[in-house]
């Protein structure tokens, strides 16, 4: 039996969703065409937006579907390098991004846009002091992600959006990690654009959104990533993915009334887990443990050892997790995020994050215990930092 | 897929799951006659080698291991190798390169090759020791360029080649030979180094020879 422990990664499908993947699948149609195919799949396709819509808080037409949350990100950040503002733009953004806005924005930076990387607290947080002072008159952008995907601390949206609306600031913000996972709803959020994926859901992959405020616009227009037909209002071309949609729409249904259920379950089982790890393991750092945190996520450094040998280990135990170490990334830099928080390698390197989801059971939370003792025993009995 | 298929070859699973010499108990109860010590907790690897000579011949090795899955089996498998038939000859330890043990765990990733393969280094550190503890000449360390940046496996040796070829800049040694990328502890050391060689090579007094 295994135990998957990395639902902040991916997410299983719902057995609601495969049951409406299944009878999804002959609505072959291009939701463009006329004929009675095109139409049906036409009629699938809105009311799947709708109940997505519906779901996260917003209005049908707010929704442009993407391919993922990362094209979503993408088509926010690089808006800002497709049009002249007459001056050189300035985007405010954090240390503690995820990827697909953290590095789109260096990538822009080596473009010649100007860019911040907000700092944040020792328990991942942004100070609202900090935007108040990064921001100029050239800040065209400000986006700042709502719960953390590595450590799952929840940024201050509320605030910032404000903020940047007082000052007339397009604001977004990658919500990547919120829907299901926190009492979540777009109409009491300030912002003006957010990013979602809908396999943080139990539904497919392939499939996101990029949800924008057209009554807030200011001089800030959104450039399409992808140019063509003029599907989403001409924002994203190319023929929709209407399974993805549809089968994301049912987890959406599904959700609404699962999530409370969900919520107070994965808080339950992480809850535990840390009660127990910290009684049983010493030398440990529960990462953004003081924060407002997703109920779902632990993030924890072990001292002494380092996270690939860690994960590697539980995973011969059929636990899945995954690590901030940069042995595990392919590159040689430790997670960004841990180094964010602490400035310290050696923190970055021995973490590991545990993310729960509406599968997992106490039992998993007890057989991952017991491995991660056995494990962090062992390997800090052939660690040369261990005192 | 078959849950057994995993990131590493089944010889670094085998020397991971279950490495072999390592060092129990504390340090001290165990009479080393040379001790070597490399990488750094920045960079996410670190080894600790403890020897034990006999004869010219190393008669015990243990060791200690922070880092990733293939830094664990590879000081696992280089203790193994040298210890075989009863020990390897200082002059036959001192030589082995990382290429052997790479071989020896049936592979490696290739970005794994330079961060976590450091035994043979922590090794010579270790035969180094035993023979300046010991007062004797050591008869291979002119052979051995040191290690200037430890995450990139960088030699002094290294960055003079950099030199003589003409790269006298701080950001341009970064990209030809990858020192001080990681953890950047190594900055001044390289800095240091290219500037003995840049003075060596470079001089005013080279160049214009009769001002």
């Amino acid at each position: 039996m295994s135990h998957y422990l990395d639902n902040n990664a991916t997410t299983p499908l719902h057995p609601a969703v495969k049951e409406a993947i299944t009878q999804s699948l002959d609505y072959y149609g291009n939701p463009g065409s006329m004929h009675q195919q095109g139409r049906v799949a036409k009629q699938k396709l809105d009311d799947a937006r709708e109940e997505i819509a519906g779901f996260l808080g917003a209005t049908p037409e707010q929704l442009t579907f993407t391919s993922c949350a990362s094209e979503s990100n993408n088509t926010m950040l690089k808006s800002v390098s497709s049009q002249d503002f007459g001056f050189t733009p300035h985007i405010i953004t954090t240390g503690i991004e995820h990827p697909s806005v953290f590095n789109t924005a260096q990538y822009l930076q080596k473009r010649g846009i100007d860019v911040t990387f907000l700092p944040v607290t020792n328990d991942g947080i942004i100070e609202i002091a900090s935007l108040q002072k990064a921001l100029r008159k050239e800040t065209v952008l400000v986006s700042i992600m709502h719960a953390n995907n590595e450590i799952g601390t929840i940024q201050p949206i509320e605030e910032a959006g404000e903020l940047c609306s007082q000052r007339g600031v397009f604001f977004h913000s990658d919500m990547v990690q919120s829907p299901g996972k926190i009492p979540f709803s777009l109409n009491k959020m300030p912002v003006d654009a957010a990013s979602f994926s809908a396999h943080k859901m139990y539904a497919l992959k392939g499939i996101g959104a990029l949800y924008l405020k057209k009554s807030r616009f200011k001089n800030f227009s959104i450039i399409p990533l992808i140019h063509g037909g003029h599907q989403e209002a001409g924002l994203r071309a190319g023929t929709e993915n209407s399974l993805g949609i549809i089968a994301w729409a049912a987890a959406c249904r599904v959700m609404k009334d699962e999530i409370d259920t969900e919520i107070a379950h994965v808080k339950s089982l992480r809850d535990f887990f840390e009660t127990k790890v910290t009684e049983e393991i010493n030398d440990i750092v529960i990462n953004g443990g003081n924060a407002p945190r997703k109920p779902c996520t632990s993030n924890i450094s072990f001292k002494y050892i380092e996270g690939e040998s860690i994960l590697l280990r539980l995973d011969m135990n059929d636990i899945a997790v995954s690590t901030g170490s940069a042995c595990s990334t392919g590159s040689l830099d430790p997670s960004h995020v841990i180094m964010a928080l602490h400035d310290n390698p050696e923190t970055a390197h021995g973490s590991i994050r545990f993310s729960f989801g509406r599968e997992n059971s106490m039992e998993d939370v007890e057989r991952t215990i017991a491995a991660l003792k056995e494990t962090v025993t062992f390997l800090r009995g052939i660690s040369p930092l261990s005192p | 897929m078959d849950k057994n298929q995993w990131a590493y070859s089944e010889n670094v699973k085998k020397h991971f799951m279950n490495p072999l010499n390592i060092l129990q108990g504390p340090e001290e109860d165990y009479k080393a006659d040379g001790k070597g010590m490399v990488g750094s907790p920045a960079c996410g690897d670190m080894m600790m080698v403890l020897i034990q000579v006999a004869k010219n011949r190393i008669s015990d090795f243990k060791w200690k291991t922070f880092g990733c899955a293939s830094a664990i089996a590879s000081t696992s498998a280089l203790s193994e190798l040298v210890l075989k038939e009863g020990g390897m000859s200082l002059d036959e330890a001192y030589k082995i390169t990382p290429e052997e043990i790479i071989k020896e765990l049936g592979g490696l990733p290739s970005n794994k090759i330079h961060c976590s393969v450091l035994g043979d280094k922590a090794l010579r550190a270790a035969i180094d020791d035993y023979y300046e503890k010991n007062g004797i000449t050591n008869p291979f360390q002119e052979k051995s360029s040191p290690v200037v940046c430890t995450c990139k496996n960088v030699t002094e040796e290294d960055i003079r080649m950099e030199v003589l070829e003409g790269v006298t800049d701080f950001e341009k040694m970064k990209e030809a030979t990858g020192a001080s990328t990681v953890c950047g502890q190594c900055e001044e050391d390289v800095k240091n180094t290219m500037k003995k060689y840049i003075d060596q090579y470079y001089s005013d007094d080279i160049y214009n020879p009769g001002e």
